[in-house]
């Protein structure tokens, strides 16, 4: 019963074939076993997890069950949970114990969902490999010596390793899609505004947006159905009906336009990936869909953009970690600034603070027009782009990721190198779009991601388009233990 | 454009960090590093385009009607705080 999705546990809840409390004990004895090596887990909460399998077993007794009724998963540990430690990952929130539950954590719990723990993940979700987390790196469960991606590697690494059958995650410029591309698995990325930030720690607020990491589109319209529409509490949230996601998964493709950005077949992808993708593209064709190249211009510069405007706005999100109010202090602080700049210092990592202070330029006296002004410039182009693309297609797709997961450490000592990582998908949160990564192909036993970008609040499409490859091929079934 | 020494400790001291002068040394070879992918942009003429500071930026910040929402969760919001007495926040002595 491990290797199942929502879908498939939740079919078998309702037919009784086991109780949420059998399930969710078999996930806790797996993470006692796989989780000190994978360390996929900052946190797990057994008690409360058992406690939420009875409650879910005792509605479904009464007939009140839904289709997450039971089901348990994985939490990344950037959204706040009521009495369970909420540490971003980080040395700075280390005993931070949230006072209240993010939206996204209570309509979760409203719709019985189990929360088996807290997942690893790049400190502040800074990072594109989860080594940047003050809990140490997180492994790939198909090669422990490799990467799950990052930040939401740990949420990766629970599902792809059987620790969890589905997973929250978030993404600010390839958060949830590179990890799913590294780990064989379903991510999406909802539109701006789709899903409620509201206790959410920030790291960029105009691109930070939650989403789901899953064995199948089927799961991720499943929870992404739950975690979706409006929210008084957050401001950027938006107040538009949230569509069936399941009852059009299966509508046929035939006449779907998909656009190929020429930019993204283009130098730096593998070889191995790109034929991996171009098959992925005939399975479409075969499914009726149509190509055709779409020119994304200024997308060579959304890097540039990006590591202006995520820093920029790290730099002031973060400035709330005073060692004041909450968080790590230093010890015996002479004065003020004494106390701020070394609590600060201690709390925070190296990623971290390169990022703060990187913003803190960009946004200083005299650079801001050159920088943060240019980069908001860039911004309107980019999404311009993808404007002019989107009255061609219907959906945009390429390779989430240039190549397959790489080594833990290669990378680490070369920001930039690590920045580029994020090169086809940082764009999408530029431009506020839906994105996902699904599993399209294996290139030396290691999964390849395709990318596909739909146009705003269009999650509906790209679950469809999803599903209907994963009816057609088996790819999101491969796992680390199961090739064949 | 290039950064030094000097810059990296300015911008340190605005974000409230203190970074050894090794952390500082390794700042500057990073930052640099960025920068010269960054400054990628300057070559693009984006003359007379509107800055975009959010992806939705058709859509206003919507303001909600001016009630009280919040519970009054004083007594958590203080547990979590490093030093706190009385209700209060406590740090270093600022006025002598």
């Amino acid at each position: 019963m491990l290797n199942q999705g929502i879908t498939e546990i939740a079919a078998a809840l309702a037919s009784g074939a086991y109780s949420s409390v059998e399930l969710t004990q078999a996930y806790l004895d797996q993470i006692d076993r796989h989780n000190p090596d994978l360390n996929a887990y900052i946190t797990v909460t057994a008690e409360q997890a058992l406690g939420q399998a009875k409650a879910a077993d005792a509605a479904r007794a009464q007939g009140k069950a839904g289709p997450f009724t039971g089901v348990p998963y994985a939490h990344k540990d950037i959204f706040c949970t009521q009495g369970v430690k909420t540490s971003c990952a980080s040395r700075m929130l280390d005993k931070f114990i949230a006072p209240y539950d993010a939206t996204v954590t209570e309509r979760l719990h409203a719709a019985g969902g189990v929360m088996l723990g807290k997942t690893n993940m790049d400190e502040f979700a800074m990072g594109s490999s989860n080594e940047t987390s003050w809990y140490g790196p997180v492994k790939n469960p198909w090669n422990r010596t490799l990467v799950p991606g990052g930040s939401s590697g740990g949420s990766a690494a629970a599902v792809a390793g059987h620790l969890a059958p589905a997973a929250t995650a978030t993404d600010t410029g390839g958060s949830i899609r590179q990890p799913a591309s590294f780990c064989g698995l379903t991510g999406v990325k909802p539109t701006y505004g789709r899903v409620s930030r509201w206790g959410m720690i920030a790291f960029a607020s105009s691109l930070d947006q939650a989403g789901v990491l899953t064995h199948s589109a089927e799961d991720a319209a499943i929870m992404l159905q739950l975690m979706s529409g409006f929210d008084p509490k957050d401001s950027t949230s938006v107040d538009l009906p949230v569509p069936d996601y399941r009852a059009t998964l299966n509508q046929p493709l035939k006449g779907l336009r998909i656009g190929l950005p020429k930019q993204h077949f283009a130098e730096g992808l593998s070889p191995e990936v790109e034929v991996q993708i171009r098959n992925a593209l005939r399975e479409y064709e075969k499914l009726g869909a149509t190509l055709h190249e779409v020119d994304l211009a200024n997308s060579h510069l959304s890097v540039a953009a990006y590591y202006v405007i995520a820093p920029a706005e790290a730099s002031a999100n973060l400035s709330r970690y005073d060692g004041v109010r909450f968080g790590h202090r230093c010890e015996k602080p002479v004065d003020l600034d004494d106390l701020y700049k070394r609590s600060r210092a201690e709390g925070f990592g190296t990623e971290v603070k390169r990022r703060i202070m990187v913003g803190t330029y960009a946004l200083s006296a005299g650079y801001y027009d050159a920088y943060y002004i240019k980069a908001q410039k860039v911004r309107r182009l980019i999404k311009n782009d993808f404007t002019r693309a989107f009255e061609q297609v219907d959906v945009i797709m390429g390779p989430t990721s240039p190549h397959t997961a790489f080594p833990i450490g290669s990378k680490t000592q070369d920001p930039v190198k690590m920045y580029l990582e994020d090169i086809y998908t940082i764009a999408v949160n530029l431009a506020g779009l839906p994105g996902m990564s699904i599993p399209a192909g294996l290139v030396n036993g290691l999964p390849v991601g395709l990318q596909i970008v739909g146009r705003d609040f269009d999650e509906a499409r790209l679950l469809n388009v999803a599903h209907m490859f994963q009816q057609a091929t088996d790819w999101h079934k491969r796992t680390p233990g199961a090739q064949p | 454009m290039a950064i030094d020494m000097k810059d990296v400790s300015n911008i340190a001291h605005l974000a409230r960090l203190q970074l050894s002068e090794a952390e500082q040394q390794e700042a500057l070879n990073s930052i640099t590093n960025i920068l010269k992918v960054i400054d990628g942009m300057q070559a693009l003429d984006t003359s007379g385009v509107e800055p975009l500071a959010h992806a939705n930026d058709a859509a206003s910040q919507r303001l909600r009607p001016d009630e009280v929402t919040e519970p009054n969760q004083r007594e958590q919001v203080l547990a979590l705080a490093p030093s706190a007495d009385r209700g209060l926040f406590l740090v270093p002595k600022v006025l002598e």
